[in-house]
């Protein structure tokens, strides 16, 4: 398969993304597309291995069968390679844009030379394949009598969605925002993963039958915390609707819950209370919002504009708001991260195919470095206090470097003595990861947790503590990736259709 | 005698049965050609025989041999004499009695009870009993060994006058009737104890037999009777036996009735079954009611030998003459001959109506007393040589020099050729030639009339009008169903016709067996394919093509016992792959009364998986009743697949009516033809041919096929239309049967079919009895109920019952790559990583996380050694790990396995021998050769010398130097990845120093012969490890075979031709280039093997004398204690040593794009390489604590006191598997039976090599000892015979030990031999040392040749003309690298057969010559025999032809160009070597030819490899490039 000599060839060259001074103008996706040519040397880099790592427990959560649509981009034979993409991934589009893709992290090609560009691959497959209309809805030719309710409607749950549903039978997404998609659709800023992108497949699994309510907050009322996506809703005029769960179960065969690791790691130091400080998904929630319902002209965003930006918290989301920062126009943002600087290449306790924890530079990183002149990251630091302007706002942040070669007694690392500084500040945003799911539903089922807070079920099983009730997802495994939730996703479908039918010929994940 | 028992063969028992046994030897005769009877003769046989003692062997006890025997004519005036002593009685006129000895029960009652018996059978037949004389013998004189003589039986002469009446051919078979009625009725009568001691040896008015389980000194010193000078005879025939066993059988010593045959008949089982089945159409004017009598032809308990002599001796009773049944079983090469006479060919082709070839290599010898006769092989795998006497005495054997003549008495010196007869006929007093036999025989019955008028060829029938047959909208769940996968069209049918051949692929098989696959597997995937090693030769269906064939006549055959044209009335075809027009010509012919059934082979889905017995229930009747009414095919079809009709799996429906056919002996009078949609691999073809097919039309591979051509992934120029793509799948198939077959050493097709040349692993003796009736399939496993659940499933991809469930596309099940949802596999991605992470880093949690997940894997599925538990306390309690051995202990159990430089890199070759002498252990050059530079150890102490160095088929490298620097000589037989085949290597793969290592041409590809062409039979391995172990008499000689059914008697065999070590080696071995077929579906997993082996030793009191080493796919300590507990003493490791280097199984070894720098030459790739000696070190560290570990816990000290404690092991009662319920591995864990108490069961003696016996040893050493130790000149002259073998070769090893791989000056000692030169002479002759010899020699002189030179012509007093004959044996010059050889007279076979340096003259060629030669001159001043030059990529034949055509049609021009010697460089060397020979030799042909030079150098041909000239070329014009360039910058003048 592939050209065998292909990786001695052709260096690896990743499609690029669009001008940074210029796509900070807008929120439309930052990728440019990749022509036809390109790919294809690129997938002659693919050498076929005879254990394929990217599809390896470091490689692909989701068995992406990575070098068979290698070589059919490589032999030109799209179309097929579509069928198995479509394979073992229901939704490539996504993943093809949002993925961090540990699968080059495992490339085996990845020992002697840069990984092949895997997920530029992947998403032009889906793109072409929507491009050229062959990607349509194929709505289940029987019905199997069976109701299932979905409970949120990320990617896991969209995923066990599209999979009971290609089986036959009736399933229902429940979701508590006025859109479908969960993390998606208000998690993930439109530059990276474009709204329209999420419909063109929502609209698919419309046509193929699966019903989706909105607005449905599956629990009870209660006193939302602030930046809390019910508590969001509401505040702009949503009329939600709440729905018990034991109803739930009550009126479908079985219920999945797949309703994400939503409670967010708060940074509990002095000065929180002030104004400008935010959690992530308060900000780029209400700015998605805005953006879809009036092009961010009815100005119910959190904006950076004009403001010097501290975004606290190294992670995926934290990228995003610098990114979203920058193109609302802010004068300066700051990154920090706890951690030390990553080696820029793989250390010795991080050997391949393990996800290389190296240094990289995120879009808004670059956009950032573009725009201001200098990476916005600083590392090893620990913010302390948070100022007040006098008038209850943000106004720095009190900090202290940190040493990770020093264990302290209470902390892996120590603080370095006269290392104290202030970053001034006008908003800052707090995007330090999730603590685990909410557990209200859960309560009110009466799931079982296990030790780390998340719904307690078995990978491969995905059944709670309680009869007819699943769960899958950051619910269940904490926090992690698009393509892991689509994993679970799958997995969960396939233990559903188990327990409703007796046996399942549904592929899924191990 | 626990378990054994005392008379005949112990029982199959544990993993040991009595079937595998083989056997060979050396054979000969002595003969008056007009029929002169003698007592001399007798004497003269006798030494013939002596002097083949090297031929045959004895067991653990020096004094028991393994057999010996003769058969002269019946001495009438002796016996007349003795019936008058002894007796009492006067004999009848020769003719009118009959006489022969009988073996009889060591028990008086149960002996007089036998002879009652007989005395009433011959009173029924009509005839009269003369009396019966006890024949004397004298154990203690003769010095019988104990083991021969617990089981040697009372002997009697039977002697029966005839009825009046009663005589000639109607007299020998009323004694025919006599012993077949006697032997049916007592050797099974089971109120006998001693039954199996009853055994008829001859009954004959001609010719008698004495043998018995004797060596060929006892012969005479037992049996009296052969010393009274009144036994006279006109012939004598003697035979010497090599058995791989042990065990008594004074019945299975030669000569048998009316043969004597060494070699081996490899088509055994499928001969047998045909026989059985043909006996229902027999019918027999002379038996007449009778005939029942001569049923079963082939009798039970009969060595290969013996099946073979029941049938002749059934052929020559029924009527035939001897001379054309031996014609007829062991027919010519003579489908592709095509300068072989037409009627000569009508004959051949007649008669392949009648009967297949029983193939394998074979030197018979046969007699009826009225003549005497030889035949050989059809591809002359056996020697045979004469001479004939001017006073009227041929003397016949497998080597010359067996019995002194005197050279004046000389007048012809010749040898049996391929597929040719010899024949005397002593009523004519006359020799009778091949040809004149053959023509006279082929005259006598119009048979190519017959053919033209009967025979049904394909074109004859009317052009079908059947649609095309392609239907793409139902093609997708059909190959679902039927099992397709990606793979299926990705590694194997694509690449197939792309390449026309079976597709190659790399690295060993580490996926699940068929019967621990979680997946639903092929039934084709429960079998492995056998393979011939050591005791017959592998062949090189490439190479020797003319020899192989696959055309078939197929359909009912007629009454066997009568010849007339109807038996040609049958139809042929020329490949069993059939394409769908052919097919459907079949399906609808109506043509000379032949019409076909078509019998449907699917079953309704409702009736699930009992649906699938019921089925096979009809079918059989079906084709039953097509039998009945009148069809002559049955075409069994699975056509009618669909969502409710499930297709049997076309193999168990094809030999399921097969052997049920066989069982009912109708089989013969229906052919069967399959229309299947399932079968598409050449193994899943071989089976079906290989259990009784005659023909196949794979129709869903067609559509596949074209359906890929419509989807663009054939190359749209190659295969412009569907019929293209068909043409190269059916090439592609026919390539890959035909290698199939070659390695079994089978060459046609015709006795490949139902040969059943298949092990089974994991099914059940159920399914076995039923449908493979007789394959081995040892460990059980899955029933037809399972085989029913795959195919549901495997049904139901294709047709779910959900329709939501159908998938878009095939399945990718992962079986040769791995993928994350597919088959489990040994080296999944974490256990790699784990590994790497363990090894560079020295980490025990990382090894321990390896270890555990492999050893959890194992459990749970994947190998049989997974299935295993350590019974603790067995040995006792645990032990402190203190106190077991240390590991530097360990370590030196611990070997890498043969991975040749080429093949890999020299980073990863040197690095994996660095790391071996670190730890004290073994890394092994594999077959490509070792830079000599690596022999002299590092400045810092590490040594990159291989202290194996692997001798393999290729001998690539293997000079005189190479071995006298080595600890251990490994003989490499098989290979686990693809035994029955030589070792692969690219030609991008073949840079200019891979070249220069293995003496061959850059660029080309090399494939080593299938076989070692000095290896085909046990007694030849027994002379090439002799050949070693006098090449280096310090280190051990190894010898590597691969497990399979049976490898423990070869194994035996092995220890008994003086193995020091035998390794085992498991299917799963790894390879740098081997077709697929062999990778997954040759060889059997290791446990098998070497407990196998191990039992028998140990049963055979032959374990003592043998290192056993296992191997294939060792990773932790568990393996590595489950491999000492079956019987192995060390253990080898190849793959997860690469792995610590940085192999990530790529697989792509073959295609040289390696990306961690191991399997590739590419010198960019070869940078990335960052494996480190430290790495193998620490891994096999952890390795040996882990086996220290495990060896607490059990209780063991040592190593030394765990080999072959198969009773700590038990299968593990916790497996859940719904496959695994019926494996049973009792066989494997079955102890070793001791034959006695003291027996050892680990290695504790010394081989005797009897080196000490060689001549170097006793003369030459001594007398060369000035040009040894100081460089003086030595002259010498020293007579020499047939049993001084090996000579020259301890001197060489001793002179390159002092002088260096150089040697000395030239002709430093020259010895001067006469007389006849035993085998090997001047095997790796050195250079300085001269061989002249004046006598003749026998087969491989100067194999190996390392600089020395032979020189060899006829005694001075000999009358004929040298050039005419024959004067070295075949197999010349072997191997050679350099030196050079001169032979005044012909060679035999294959001459200069892999020849990579040396020069040589000879005045003409057996076939094959120059074969594979890669270097070197050969000169050839006559005729050459058929395929010369084929697989010849270097070096230069000049050869002498005035009649270029004829030569042209000789010569194999594959890879070859004819040219004229033209160049000053090419006549100066030419000329040179012509002088030479002249001076040398004295050669009058050189002679007249140097007269009439430089005329005659217009009939030399320069035969130029294409791939030489190449080289040669760019060699050319580099070296003007550099040479301009040196010019352009030098200075200007």
């Amino acid at each position: 398969m592939g050209k065998p000599t292909g990786f001695k060839e052709h260096p690896r060259r990743a499609v690029p993304y669009r001008e940074p001074l210029v796509r900070i103008k807008d929120f439309g996706e930052i990728y440019t597309e990749g022509d036809e040519d390109h790919l294809r040397t690129q997938g002659a880099r693919c050498m076929d291995c005879g254990v394929p790592f990217c599809q390896s427990s470091s490689g692909c959560p989701i068995d992406n069968l990575i070098p068979e649509w290698n070589d059919l981009i490589y032999t030109g034979r799209w179309r097929d390679a579509l069928d198995r993409l479509h394979k073992t991934n229901n939704f490539p589009e996504f993943t093809g844009r949002t993925c961090p893709a540990p699968c080059e992290g495992a490339c085996v090609l990845g020992i002697i030379d840069p990984p092949v560009t895997i997920k530029n691959i992947e998403n032009a497959i889906i793109d072409r394949g929507f491009a050229e209309g062959w990607v349509r809805p194929h709505p289940p030719k029987n019905r199997t009598g069976k109701k299932v309710a979905i409970v949120g409607s990320g990617p896991a749950g969209l995923a066990a969605a599209d999979q009971l549903n290609k089986v036959g039978h009736t399933v229902t997404v429940y979701e508590r925002a006025d859109r479908i998609g969960g993390l998606l659709m208000y998690g993930i800023p439109n530059m990276k993963l474009d709204k329209g992108v999420v419909e063109r497949r929502l609209n698919l699994l419309r046509q193929e039958g699966i019903k989706f309510v909105t607005s449905a907050h599956v629990g009870k009322q209660e006193n939302f915390p602030a930046g809390h996506m019910t508590q969001i809703m509401e505040e702009r005029g949503c009329q939600v609707t709440y729905i018990d769960p034991n109803q739930l179960l009550d009126e479908h065969d079985a219920v999945l819950l797949a309703t994400g690791a939503t409670k967010p790691r708060d940074l509990p130091i002095p000065g929180r209370d002030l104004k400008g400080i935010h959690l992530a998904m308060d900000f780029l929630t209400r700015n998605t919002k805005s953006l879809l319902d009036s092009e961010l002209a009815d100005k119910t965003y959190i904006s950076a504009k004009g403001k010097r930006v501290v975004v606290i918290g190294g992670g995926d989301t934290g990228a995003d708001c610098i990114g979203t920062s920058i193109r609302h126009g802010c004068t300066s943002v700051v990154n920090f991260e706890l951690l030390d600087t990553p080696p820029v290449e793989r250390a010795p306790n991080n050997p391949w195919p393990q996800w290389p924890r190296i240094f990289r530079l995120d879009y808004s990183h670059a956009e950032a470095a573009e725009k201001f002149g200098q990476d916005p990251r600083t590392y090893a630091i620990l913010s302390k206090e948070f100022s007040d302007d006098g008038n209850g706002s943000v106004a720095g942040i009190k900090t202290v470097r940190i040493d990770w070669s020093k264990p302290g007694e209470k902390a892996p690392f120590t603080e370095v003595p006269g290392s104290e500084e202030v970053f001034e500040c006008d908003l800052v945003f707090l995007s330090m990861g999730f603590l685990g799911p909410e557990q209200t539903v859960s309560d009110m089922l009466g799931l079982e947790y296990d030790t780390r807070s998340n719904f307690k079920a078995e990978h491969g099983q995905f059944t709670t503590s309680v009869d007819k009730v699943f769960a899958a997802g950051d619910c269940r495994r904490g926090q992690s990736l698009v393509v892991w939730a689509i994993n679970e996703g799958r997995g969960a479908a396939r233990a559903i259709d188990k327990f409703l039918m007796g046996h399942s010929n549904l592929p899924a994940p191990g | 005698m626990t378990g054994l028992n005392q008379f005949g063969y112990p029982e199959k028992q544990g993993l040991y049965d009595p079937a595998y046994e083989h056997d060979s030897c050396g054979v000969g005769f002595v003969a008056h050609i007009k029929g002169q009877r003698s007592h001399q003769i007798v004497q003269d046989a006798y030494v013939v025989l002596k002097n083949m003692e090297h031929r045959g062997a004895c067991g653990c006890e020096s004094n028991t041999g393994d057999g010996a025997g003769i058969m002269t004519a019946l001495p009438h005036e002796f016996f007349a004499k003795v019936a008058k002593d002894e007796l009492k009685a006067d004999l009848p006129q020769p003719g009118k009695f009959g006489a022969g000895i009988v073996f009889l029960p060591q028990d008086a009652n149960e002996r007089l009870q036998c002879k009652r018996v007989v005395e009433q059978i011959v009173a029924e037949q009509g005839q009269r009993l003369v009396g019966w004389r006890k024949v004397p013998t004298e154990s203690d004189a003769a010095d019988i060994g104990p083991t021969a003589r617990q089981s040697e039986p009372h002997m009697e002469q039977l002697i029966i006058a005839a009825a009046d009446g009663v005589e000639g051919d109607a007299f020998e078979r009323q004694l025919y009737l006599i012993r077949k009625r006697a032997t049916r009725i007592l050797r099974e009568d089971t109120s006998l104890e001693q039954r199996k001691l009853f055994y008829v040896c001859s009954l004959s008015t001609k010719v008698i037999i004495y043998k018995g389980m004797l060596r060929t000194l006892q012969l005479m010193a037992y049996f009296p009777d052969l010393r009274d000078t009144d036994y006279t005879t006109h012939l004598a025939m003697v035979h010497s036996r090599f058995s791989t066993n042990t065990f008594p059988s004074w019945d299975r010593a030669q000569p048998l009735r009316f043969m004597s045959h060494n070699g081996e008949i490899n088509t055994l089982r499928g001969n047998m079954n045909w026989m059985r089945a043909r006996e229902g159409v027999m019918k027999s004017k002379l038996f007449g009611d009778n005939l029942d009598y001569c049923f079963p032809v082939m009798e039970p308990d009969c060595s290969d030998s013996g099946g073979f002599d029941n049938a002749l001796e059934f052929l020559l009773m029924s009527g035939r003459s001897l001379q054309e049944s031996v014609m007829m079983m062991i027919p010519e090469a003579w489908q592709k001959h095509d300068t072989m006479s037409e009627s000569k060919r009508a004959f051949y082709e007649y008669h392949s109506c009648l009967m297949e070839p029983w193939d394998g290599p074979a030197s018979v010898v046969f007699t009826d007393g009225k003549y005497i006769g030889a035949v050989l092989d059809r591809n002359g795998l056996r020697p045979s040589r004469y001479y004939i006497t001017h006073d009227d005495r041929v003397i016949m054997a497998s080597e010359v020099g067996v019995l002194p003549i005197e050279p004046s008495n000389v007048k012809e010196k010749g040898r049996l050729q391929p597929g040719k007869m010899f024949l005397v006929d002593f009523e004519q007093g006359k020799l009778i030639s091949d040809d004149d036999l053959k023509g006279e025989f082929s005259a006598r019955r119009p048979y190519a009339k017959w053919l033209r008028s009967q025979r049904i060829q394909l074109s004859n029938l009317r052009p079908n009008k059947e649609p095309h047959g392609f239907n793409p909208e139902t093609l997708r769940p059909r190959m679902q169903a039927f099992g397709y996968t990606l793979e299926t069209m990705h590694f194997l049918l694509q690449p197939m016709i792309r390449e026309k051949r079976d597709p190659v692929g790399s690295m060993g098989n580490d996926s699940a067996l068929a019967c621990l696959s979680d997946q639903p597997r092929m039934l084709y995937d429960y079998f492995r394919q056998l393979f011939a090693q050591v005791t017959n030769p592998a062949i090189d269906s490439i190479r020797e093509e003319i020899i192989m064939s696959l055309e078939c006549y197929i359909g009912p055959e007629h009454n066997l016992l009568e010849t007339n044209k109807e038996h040609a009335q049958r139809l042929l075809i020329s490949h069993p792959i059939l394409t769908n027009e052919e097919l459907a010509a079949i399906k609808h012919m109506k043509y000379r009364g032949w019409k076909a059934k078509t019998i449907d082979i699917t079953f309704p889905r409702a009736e699930g998986e009992t649906g699938m017995l019921a089925a096979l229930d009809r079918i059989c009747a079906e084709a039953e009743k097509a039998i009945k009414d009148g069809f002559s095919l049955v075409i069994l079809s699975d056509r009618a697949i669909g969502h409710d009709r499930v297709p049997l799996s076309t193999l168990l429906a094809s030999a399921g009516v097969h052997h049920h056919l066989v069982r009912e002996a109708k089989r013969t009078r229906i052919g069967i033809v399959l229309e299947t949609g399932e079968a598409r691999e050449v193994h899943h073809h071989c089976l079906l041919v290989g259990y009784g097919a005659d023909a196949i039309n794979p129709y869903l591979t067609f559509e596949a096929l074209w359906q890929a051509r419509i989807e663009g992934r054939l190359d749209p120029y190659e295969f412009s239309d569907d019929e293209k793509v068909v043409n190269a799948y059916r090439k592609a198939v026919a390539k890959g049967i035909l290698k199939v077959m070659g390695k079994m050493g089978i060459s046609t097709l015709q006795s490949y079919k139902g040969a059943q040349i298949f092990e089974a692993v994991g099914l059940k003796d159920d399914v076995i009895d039923r449908c493979f009736t007789n394959t081995a399939s040892r460990v059980q496993g899955v029933d037809f109920k399972v085989l029913a659940t795959e195919i549901l499933r495997r049904h139901a991809l294709g047709y779910p019952e959900r329709q939501q469930d159908a998938s878009p596309s095939l399945q990718n099940p992962g079986e040769f790559h791995w993928r994350a949802e597919g088959e489990k596999h040994g080296w999944e991605p974490n256990v790699i990583a784990d590994l790497q992470v363990a090894a560079r880093t020295n980490d025990a949690d990382a090894y321990w996380r390896f270890a555990t997940q492999i050893d959890d894997e194992n459990r749970k599925r994947y190998t049989l050694r997974g299935l295993l538990r350590f019974k603790e306390g067995v040995n006792g309690d645990p032990i402190p790990l203190e106190e077991v051995e240390p590991v530097s202990e360990i370590f030196k159990r611990f070997c890498t396995g043969a991975m040749s430089f080429g093949s890999i890199s020299s980073e990863a070759h040197e690095t994996l021998a660095i790391s071996m002498n670190r730890l004290g252990g073994k890394s092994n050059t594999g077959e490509g050769g070792e830079d000599s530079v690596r022999f002299k150890p590092l400045p810092n102490g590490d040594s990159k010398r291989s202290a194996i160095k692997q001798v393999a088929s290729g001998r690539f490298g293997v000079t005189a130097w190479y071995l006298t620097n080595a600890d251990e000589l490994q003989i490499k037989i098989s290979q686990g990845a693809k035994p029955g085949e030589g070792g692969e290597l690219p030609g991008h793969k073949v840079d200019d120093y891979i070249a220069r290592i293995r003496h061959s041409t850059p660029g080309v590809g090399l494939i080593s012969p299938p076989p070692h062409h000095d290896i085909y039979s046990i007694e030849d391995l027994a002379q090439l490890i002799h050949d070693l172990k006098n090449a280096n008499p310090a280190a051990r000689v190894s010898v590597k075979l691969v497990s399979e059914v049976g490898v423990g008697t070869v194994a035996a065999g092995v220890a008994k031709a003086h193995a020091d070590h035998i390794l085992i080696s498991g299917d799963t071995g790894g390879t740098g280039a081997s077709p697929l077929t062999s990778i997954k579906h040759a060889g059997l997993p290791w446990e098998l093997g070497i407990a196998e082996t191990h039992q028998t030793l140990v049963m055979n009191d032959l374990r003592s004398r043998v290192v056993l080493q296992t191997d294939g796919g060792m990773k932790t300590g568990r393996d590595v204690v489950i491999g000492f507990l079956l019987g192995a003493e060390e253990i080898g490791f190849s793959t997860a040593p690469l792995i610590t280097l940085g192999c990530i199984m790529m697989r792509k070894c073959h295609l040289n794009t390696c990306p961690v720098g191991i399997a590739t030459q590419d010198p960019i790739l070869r940078k990335k390489f960052v494996g480190k000696p430290e790495h193998v070190v620490n891994y096999l560290f952890m390795v040996a604590e882990d086996v220290r570990r495990h060896m607490a816990q059990l209780g063991f000290r040592t190593v030394d006191e765990l080999v072959g404690r198969a009773d700590v092991l038990d299968m593990s009662t916790a497996i859940d598997h719904w496959k695994a319920d019926g494996i049973d591995l009792t066989a494997i864990l079955t102890p070793a039976k001791k034959p006695r108490e003291d027996v050892e069961t680990r290695c504790t003696i010394k081989q005797d090599h009897g080196l000490e016996l060689a001549l170097d040893n006793t003369h030459l050493l001594n007398l060369c000892a000035p040009a040894i130790d100081n460089g003086y000149k030595v002259r010498l002259q020293l007579p020499i015979i047939n049993t001084n073998r090996t000579v020259g070769t301890i001197l060489s090893h001793n002179l390159v030990k002092k002088w260096g791989e150089d040697g000395l000056a030239d002709d430093t000692i020259h010895i001067k031999f006469s007389g006849s030169a035993g085998q090997s002479f001047g095997a790796w002759l050195a250079r300085g040392i001269t061989l002249e010899l004046e006598g003749d020699a026998n087969d491989y002189v100067a194999k190996g040749l390392s600089g020395g030179r032979v020189a060899i012509y006829p005694p001075r007093t000999s009358g004929f003309a040298p050039e005419d004959n024959i004067i070295v044996g075949n197999v010349c010059l072997y191997g050679a690298t350099s030196g050079r050889a001169f032979f005044r007279g012909r060679a035999a076979e294959r001459f200069c057969v892999r020849n990579s340096g040396a020069w040589a003259v000879v005045e003409g060629v057996g076939d094959h010559g120059c074969e594979y030669m890669t270097g070197g001159r050969a000169i050839i001043l006559g005729p050459t025999g058929r395929n010369f030059a084929a697989g010849m990529s270097g070096g230069i034949a000049y050869v002498w032809a005035p009649d270029r055509d004829e030569f042209r049609l000789n010569c194999n021009l594959a890879l070859v160009d004819l040219e004229d010697v033209e160049s000053d460089d090419d006549i100066g060397e030419l000329l040179e070597m012509i002088e030479d020979h002249h001076k040398f030799t004295g050669s009058t042909i050189a002679g007249k030819m140097l007269e009439n030079w430089p005329d005659v150098l217009e009939e030399f041909v320069k035969v130029m490899p294409l791939d030489y000239r190449r080289v040669l070329m760019e060699r050319k014009s580099h070296d003007e490039e550099q040479e301009s360039t040196v010019r352009a910058e030098g200075p200007n003048d």
